[in-house]
C-alpha cells in the first residue's frame, strides 16, 4: 500500500489551490475569519451582533417553510396558518419558531443598538457602520410589520390599517399614497397580497445586502471595543494587534457558548411561552380578521410601542407622525451629535452616564406606555418622557462638548 | 456605581404598574390539558352542549381521536353529529339558515381558549343567571347565547347591592349568584364539570401544546449540556488569551 492519507490531502490541497487561482476563498477566509482582528476585551454586549445573524438566518430558513403551506389570500390566509399549526408535520414548531424569532430580532437588535451608544462605536472612523445599521433596524420594523399582518387576524388588520393611514396624515399627497400602499380603498386581500411578496422576497433581499454592507464596512475599519481605544495602534513585529486575537478561533468559539445560552433562552419561550403573555402572540389575533368590528384596543407589537407612545403622544396627527419619525431619523445624525474626545461610556463624563441611563429608562417606560390604553395620565405621562427621549439627542452635543472626560488608556483594560 | 444606579432604575421602571390590564373579575378554571381523562370528559361535553351550534373548523375528528387516545370507530360512535366522516373538520350541525335563531352566527370555538383564556370561557360558563328579561351573563352582558347548561347547574338569580362609583353616585351592581332552582350537578360537580370542557377547549385551541411541553424538556435539557461544553471549549481555547 502506497500512503493513502498523505495522498487523500494532497489531493485536497491541490484542489484548493485549483480553487483559490480561480475564487479567493482562502483569502476571504483570512481576511474576514481567522485573521480579522478583533480585541480581546469584548464583553456580554458583544454577542447580539452575531446573534442577530443567527436569528436572520433563522428566520430565513422557518420563512421558507413557512411559504411552502401559507396561502397569501383574505379568505384562506387565517385557517392556513392554522393548517399549518395543526395539519402540517411540525409545523407549530417551524411557526413558533418564526413568531418568537420576530421578538428575539428585536431583543437582539435593542441591545446591539444600546451597545454601540454606550462604547460609542458609531463615532469615527465607524459612521457608516453605524449608519447601515440604522437602514437594517428602519427595513427590519418594515420586514416585521408586513409580516404581522400576514396571519390575518384582527389584530393584523386592524394594526395595518392604522399605521398604513399614518400616512394619510402627510399634506396634499396622503390620501393618495394611503390608496397606493393598499393598493384598494381599504386594507383588503390586495395589500395582503403585495405585503407577502415584499415580506418574503423583497424586504429580505434589501436585509441580506444592508448586512452585508454593515460588516463590509465593520471589516474595513475594525471592531469598536469596550474601552474605545484603537487596537491598530499599537502592534507586533508581525504587524499584529498586540490587544487583537484572531476572529477565529477565539470569537467563533466564544460566539457558539453566546449563541447555546441564547438556544436555550429562545427554546423556552417557543416550548413553554410562545405567546409571551400575549406579547408575541395577541390574544385578538386568534380571531380572523373582520373589517366590520374594530377591536376595542388596538396596539402594535412591543417593539413599536415606544414609538407608539411618541405619536400618541402629540395631539395633532401630523405633528405625531413626524415627530415618531423624527424619533428615528434622528439616530442617523448621532455620529456626528457625539462631540465628546472619548468614544467609550467608561471615559466619558458623568453627564454622559446619566443620560444614557434616563435615555434607556425612557424607552423602557415608552414602550409599557404604548401597550396601554392610552388614558388621560398615561398620555401626560408619554409626554414627559417624550420630551426625555427627544432630550437625550438635543443635549448630547453639549454635554459631550463640554464634560469633562477621563483620558482613554493606551491599551485596552482587563 | 454608574452601574448600580443604572439597575436600579431600570427596576423601578419595570415596578410601576403596567398600563395593559385585563383578565380582572375571572375565576381560576384550574383546567389542565394535560389531564387526558378531563380532556376526553371535556370532549364529550362539548360535542352534547356546544357542538350543536358551534364549529370548531380548523379542527379535524382525526387528530381528536389521535391526541385524546381513542379509537376512530369511538369518535366516530361518539363524538360525531349526523353524517360526519372521521377526515372531516369539525363542523356544527346546525343549519345555516339557523343565523337568524340568535341575530348572529355563534362564533367558531377553535380559538377561543387562546382569544380570550381559559379562565374566561370557565368564568362566563359559570356566570348565567336569569331576570324577567331572560338569560344574561356576569362575563359577557347581554350575551346572544342562552344559558346551554342550566339543566347542568340550575338556575342562578343575581342579589343585587348598592354602591358608591367614583364620582360618588350611587348604583346597583350584581353582587353573586344564587341558585334559585337546583340543577341536576351540585355546584362543585358543575365546577369540575366546567374545568374539564375548558381543558378540552385549551387543547382544541391548540393540539400542539401536548406535543410542545412534552417535547421541550428535551429540547431544553440538550441545549443546557451543548452550552455547558461550548463553554468549556471557550474556557480552554481562551486560556492563552487571558493572561
Amino acid at each position: 500500500m502506497a500512503k493513502p492519507a498523505s495522498n487523500t490531502s494532497r489531493q485536497l490541497a491541490n484542489a484548493g489551490a485549483w480553487i483559490d487561482q480561480r475564487l479567493p476563498v482562502s483569502e476571504f477566509w483570512k481576511k474576514h475569519i481567522s485573521e480579522y482582528y478583533a480585541p480581546k476585551n469584548f464583553n456580554f454586549f458583544y454577542f447580539f451582533g452575531s446573534l442577530a445573524m443567527l436569528v436572520l438566518v433563522l428566520q430565513i430558513v422557518t420563512g421558507i417553510f413557512l411559504t411552502m403551506h401559507y396561502k397569501p389570500d383574505a379568505s384562506e390566509a387565517f385557517a392556513s396558518v392554522e393548517y399549518i399549526m395543526r395539519d402540517v408535520e411540525w409545523g407549530w414548531l417551524i411557526r413558533y419558531m418564526h413568531s418568537t424569532g420576530a421578538s428575539f430580532f428585536f431583543i437582539v437588535v435593542y441591545l446591539h443598538m444600546f451597545r454601540g451608544l454606550m462604547y460609542g462605536s458609531y463615532k469615527s472612523p465607524r459612521e457608516l457602520v453605524w449608519i447601515l445599521g440604522v437602514f437594517i433596524y428602519l427595513v427590519l420594523m418594515a420586514e416585521a410589520f408586513m409580516g404581522y399582518v400576514l396571519p390575518w387576524g384582527q389584530m393584523s388588520y386592524w394594526g395595518a390599517q392604522v399605521i398604513i393611514s399614518l400616512f394619510g396624515a402627510i399634506p396634499v399627497i396622503g390620501d393618495a399614497l394611503v390608496e397606493w400602499i393598499r393598493g384598494d380603498f381599504f386594507v383588503s386581500d390586495a395589500t395582503l397580497n403585495r405585503f407577502f411578496a415584499l415580506h418574503v422576497i423583497a424586504v429580505p433581499l434589501a436585509l441580506l445586502l444592508l448586512v452585508v454592507l454593515h460588516l463590509a464596512a465593520l471589516h474595513e475599519v475594525g471592531s469598536n471595543n469596550p474601552d474605545g481605544v484603537d487596537v491598530k495602534k499599537k502592534k507586533d513585529s508581525k504587524g499584529r494587534p498586540l490587544d487583537g486575537i484572531p476572529f477565529h478561533p477565539y470569537y467563533t468559539v466564544k460566539d457558539i457558548f453566546g449563541v447555546g445560552v441564547f438556544l436555550t433562552l429562545f427554546a423556552f419561550v417557543i416550548f413553554y411561552a410562545p405567546e409571551f403573555g400575549g406579547l408575541f402572540l395577541e390574544p385578538d389575533n386568534f380571531n380572523p380578521a373582520d373589517p366590520l368590528v374594530t377591536p376595542e384596543h388596538i396596539v402594535p407589537v412591543w417593539y413599536f410601542t415606544p414609538y407608539y407612545a411618541i405619536l400618541r403622544a402629540v395631539p395633532d396627527k401630523l405633528a405625531g407622525v413626524v415627530l415618531m419619525g423624527l424619533a428615528i431619523m434622528v439616530l442617523f445624525a448621532l455620529p456626528w451629535l457625539d462631540r465628546s474626545k472619548v468614544r467609550s461610556i467608561r471615559y466619558k463624563g458623568i453627564g454622559s452616564k446619566i443620560m444614557l441611563a434616563v435615555f434607556a429608562v425612557t424607552f423602557i417606560r415608552l414602550g409599557m406606555l404604548g401597550m396601554g390604553e392610552g388614558t388621560y395620565i398615561q398620555t401626560i405621562e408619554a409626554r414627559i418622557w417624550t420630551f426625555a427621549y427627544f432630550g437625550f439627542f438635543i443635549l448630547m452635543p453639549f454635554v459631550t462638548k463640554y464634560e469633562k472626560t477621563r483620558p482613554e488608556p493606551e491599551r485596552v483594560t482587563k | 456605581m454608574i452601574r448600580i444606579a443604572f439597575t436600579i432604575a431600570l427596576l423601578a421602571a419595570a415596578q410601576t404598574a403596567w398600563p395593559a390590564a385585563g383578565g380582572e373579575g375571572l375565576e381560576q378554571s384550574g383546567a389542565n390539558v394535560h389531564d387526558l381523562a378531563s380532556v376526553q370528559r371535556g370532549a364529550a361535553m362539548f360535542v352534547t352542549y356546544c357542538h350543536s351550534c358551534h364549529s370548531a373548523e380548523y379542527m379535524r375528528y382525526q387528530r381528536l381521536a389521535q391526541d385524546l387516545e381513542l379509537t376512530e370507530e369511538q369518535v366516530q360512535e361518539n363524538l360525531i353529529l349526523g353524517s360526519g366522516e372521521i377526515t372531516d373538520y369539525m363542523k356544527a350541525a346546525m343549519p345555516a339558515e339557523s343565523e337568524q335563531w340568535f341575530g348572529k352566527k355563534p362564533p367558531d370555538l377553535t380559538l377561543t381558549a387562546r382569544s380570550r383564556g381559559a379562565d374566561w370561557i370557565y368564568s362566563f360558563l359559570k356566570g348565567f343567571y336569569l331576570t324577567g328579561d331572560g338569560w344574561n351573563n356576569t362575563v359577557l352582558a347581554n350575551a346572544s347565547m342562552p344559558h346551554v347548561l342550566w339543566e347542568l347547574q340550575g338556575i342562578q338569580r343575581p342579589v343585587m347591592e348598592t354602591y358608591t362609583n367614583e364620582n360618588g353616585e350611587e348604583e346597583t351592581r350584581i353582587a353573586e349568584l344564587q341558585v334559585d332552582q337546583a340543577g341536576s350537578m351540585s355546584p362543585e360537580e358543575y365546577d369540575l364539570a366546567l374545568r374539564d370542557l375548558t381543558a378540552f377547549m385549551v387543547y382544541l385551541a391548540e393540539p400542539a401544546v401536548l406535543k410542545r411541553e412534552s417535547l421541550g424538556v428535551w429540547v431544553l435539557l440538550f441545549l443546557v449540556v451543548f452550552t455547558f461544553l461550548s463553554w468549556l471549549l471557550y474556557k480552554e481555547y481562551w486560556r492563552d488569551v487571558k493572561k
